[in-house]
């Protein structure tokens, strides 16, 4: 509740159905004007770099309700994306280190007090949990803004909030997992048991790195098991604070555990690691390969993928242009870009493509570039300096090949990752730009005729995460959503994430569904218990 | 009604514990007239008996049509009985797989299967379940002559419960339901649950008919379509069901049923760019490459059924005979060629000499002979590899000086038939114990106590299935909850009614097919958002 109401007493009053996740700075500068961006020109982010309030407490892994070293003695520098240098050293966890959490992991799940306590219990300390987030939700705000380089607002007002709901949201479903008694063809009585699986591997991205911890923990948790939680080299600090929260709230030592770390050892070492039950990954789909190989050539752990995508943002006649307009804005430049499900293929029918394209290049036009800690800001940096480079690679890579660049293009300032807002129009599908996740503030424009195309076109890429629908008519809403071969269909709105809602991939976007009731199954394994019947009253 | 057809078979005594045992066992457990003698010749050694049934399908079944490999290929699939001969099967590989998948894509993107309505969709599969019981004489003769099982175990109990489980799917086919899901606000949510699209198929040889169900029935219900690879020891039965789908309505290319080789076919399957869904049984380290190959292409879903080493545990307070009678069922069924057997016998020490001398005098009794001979319960395992492996871990369990109760050589000097085998005072590190022999062979082994026995029963990488024999509630509830096994039988075993889901913890597998649950492999969940503007409720 707190969450919903707090961010969307935020949103202006024409899109507040539409975008849980617009800020109020978004809103006023819509009319306002005053963006501190000018193409190619120098902004703020040469200006003074605020200091977060916040200190840098915990920097090292969390192994058995104990924060420690890596065994190695290494650490690793996390940098601020607004400027490259560095926030904090902490701990490399490798191979070694995964060793020791996945005993941990392995003696609270299989010796408990975890998957033995009652449902009840385990509820309520993710009820705890959730309000310790609160309580602290400045605190964590700060540093996601500071190590993630999205805007301290959208953090405090947005993501920290879902981030409590949603673990409310699980701590609901830990005891109502019911398995079911089944009908026999013979005296029999059969019964299935949901289990917990055991000791969870869960891999989380830079991009939403509190949240990607709530869709992966939440569901482990309510569903008894133990983790063992590997963070992005680029996003260390929030994690290791809300696992003091955890033990804060009464989590008995062992069963969450976070390791910092690289893929290439800390991430493969869990993947292929024999004594982990379960897998659940989100990245990039060519890393995901890479994990899903790993996890076949060792002990065949079940793996859920949530990958990469390419999302068609379909804009059709009969749409409202400038609800349309906005939200395509927001589909493709949220969170810089750096989203998963971001609507990086705009289609516009041709009857209001002209219009569509002038309005989309004002809008990016007024999007405010800066130090995301200052106060009606709308972009940060990207989170790195090889992200940055292979936005801008891309941006090349669209004006070779004759895609016409309304706006943006360039870097923001001479330092950090900030990067224009960038849109091309006349984007053509065999174009890279079309094709490829370029995970960065770049929004291509294309063009249709009419629907049966649009539908070919958009699922014409290996991906098939999200898309958006923009129409008034419901035949044609109705239609497209069952045609488009994508996870989540938002028609007239984009980008809204409840706890309910699932949210997966079809194709190359990845395997399982993580929220909602279908998330449990990525958790629980079914057992079927079968005994004869003698003399029963019924069958 | 195939499990009451199967049921009035049973003796009184086992009926309620052992669906698939039929009349020869329950009678040759009195009488004694075995065929069998220790390292003696057998009825294996007599004349063949000739199957009554024609093998009138030997091509690749692609977009409706019977068809011969585009090579022109074919490879011959083996009596088991002697390794004759029984047919020349057109051998499909990569180009073939490309061809079916073409016109599975085509029946999916273009329909009309999917825009059927499911209530159409039932109707199919319904026809086809009267259609395979219509023609249940020569499936079962076709099903026995390609695998070496008994003709009265496929005609009493496997065909009947092919007719069962497309009976049972039909009746899903209507009832896949989406969700309305609460939002946070205005907003109205729903779930849509797609079919996949192409599924491909990789089914066994030990089953072969109740495998193409168990893939077949909810593919079909949940309005996918299919290339199918059979197994390259048993592609006969497929094809001929595949002609019943024809004649029941199937539109053409809904169901593509390619026979050939891992290697070729099934790789090509499982790399496939335009497959959606992939779907395997076979053994664990295959699975490992299956799930390889659909990683390093497209990342396509993959469910897989693989192997076991199930534990059978005999408490100290379990009915002995019964659980004797139940331990020898679930290992020498289908002559120990089942995922799911029992393999590892587990004891309690206080009943364990008891239990193991009739466990031996059971084994003597096994009628080992001509799979079409009334009265048999074991014919020959399907293969000179899979006897060749056996016959090695016979070697091993041997060697690493188990006691060899009973059998441990040929039966007879053709064909593959293996002697009904026992150990005792097996070890939990014996290779005999560790690994899937996939015969008839019965490994078992000593315990004391509850916890012992639950530690030593989780203690392999396989768990696919367990059976739990005691009288006490305590302990069945405890063991159940404990066992890392996908099913678990207590006081009964091989219990496989539609509605049950079955599949593997651990290297044992991912996913569950039977059951509700097995839907889930089939159906893509696609969520569905929209404003809401001043609704009613929210």
């Amino acid at each position: 509740m707190a969450a919903r109401s707090r961010v969307s007493s935020l949103l202006s009053r024409s899109f507040s159905a539409s975008s849980p996740f617009l800020s109020r700075s978004q809103g006023k500068n819509l009319n306002n004007g005053s963006r501190i961006v000018r193409r190619f020109g120098t902004s703020s982010a040469a200006e003074e770099v605020i200091s977060p309030s916040v200190q840098v407490s915990y920097t090292k892994l969390l192994i058995d309700g104990n924060f420690v070293d890596a065994a190695s003695g290494k650490t690793f520098p996390t940098l601020d994306p607004r400027t490259g240098e560095v926030i904090a050293h902490v701990a490399e966890g490798d191979a070694e280190d995964i060793n020791r959490a996945v005993k941990a992991a392995r003696k609270a799940f299989d010796e408990g007090p975890w998957p033995k306590m009652t449902a009840y219990e385990r509820s309520r300390v993710m009820l705890r949990f959730a309000d310790l987030v609160e309580k602290h939700s400045e605190e964590l705000a700060a540093l996601e803004s500071w190590d993630n380089g999205k805007t301290y607002e959208q953090a405090l007002t947005a993501e920290i909030p879902m981030v409590a709901r949603l673990f409310r949201y699980y701590a609901g479903w830990a005891d109502k997992i019911h398995g079911l008694t089944v009908p026999a063809d013979g005296n029999y009585h059969v019964q299935t048991l949901h289990e917990p699986i055991g000791v969870a591997g869960q891999i989380i991205p830079w991009n939403f790195p509190l949240l990607m911890f709530a869709w992966k923990v939440g569901p482990a948790l309510a569903c008894g098991n133990t983790i063992v939680l590997k963070t992005a080299e680029q996003t260390p600090l929030t994690a290791f604070y809300v696992g003091k929260l955890f033990l804060e709230a009464g989590l008995p030592p062992g069963v969450l555990n976070i390791v910092s770390g690289f893929g290439a050892t800390a991430g493969a070492s869990l993947a292929s690691h024999m004594d982990v039950d379960k897998l659940a990954f989100t990245g990039s789909t060519d890393t995901g390969k890479v994990i899903l190989g790993l996890a076949a050539n060792s002990n065949l752990k079940p793996v859920t993928l949530e990958l990469g995508g390419k999302s068609p943002f379909i804009v059709f006649e009969d749409a409202d242009i400038d609800k349309a307009v906005e939200l395509a804005h927001f589909a493709l430049f949220f969170n810089q870009g750096q989203c998963c499900c971001a609507g990086s293929r705009t289609y516009v029918h041709e009857k209001v493509y002209d219009e569509f394209v002038e309005k989309a290049k004002a809008r990016a036009l007024k999007r405010v570039v800066g130090d995301p800690f200052k106060k009606g800001i709308e972009q940060g940096p990207q989170i790195d300096s090889k992200q940055f480079e292979k936005v801008m690679k891309y941006i090349r890579s669209g004006v070779e090949s004759n895609a016409t660049l309304e706006c943006g293009g360039g870097q923001v300032g001479d330092k950090g990752y900030f990067i224009q807002p960038t849109v091309f129009s006349n984007v053509k599908d065999d174009m890279l730009i079309a094709q490829d996740e370029i995970f960065g503030p770049v929004q291509s424009i294309l063009k249709f005729s009419d629907v049966d195309e649009v539908i070919k076109r958009a699922n014409d890429t290996r991906y098939g995460l999200a898309a958006g629908v923009f129409t008034k008519s419901l035949d044609t809403a109705n239609r497209v959503s069952r045609a488009l071969k994508a996870g989540t269909v938002w028609v007239n709105c984009f980008d809204v994430f409840d706890a309910a809602i699932p949210f997966g991939g079809y194709k190359m976007s990845g395997n399982g569904r993580e929220k909602g009731i279908y998330s449990l199954n990525n958790y629980l394994q079914v057992k079927a218990v079968v005994t004869p019947l003698n003399n029963p009253a019924w069958i």
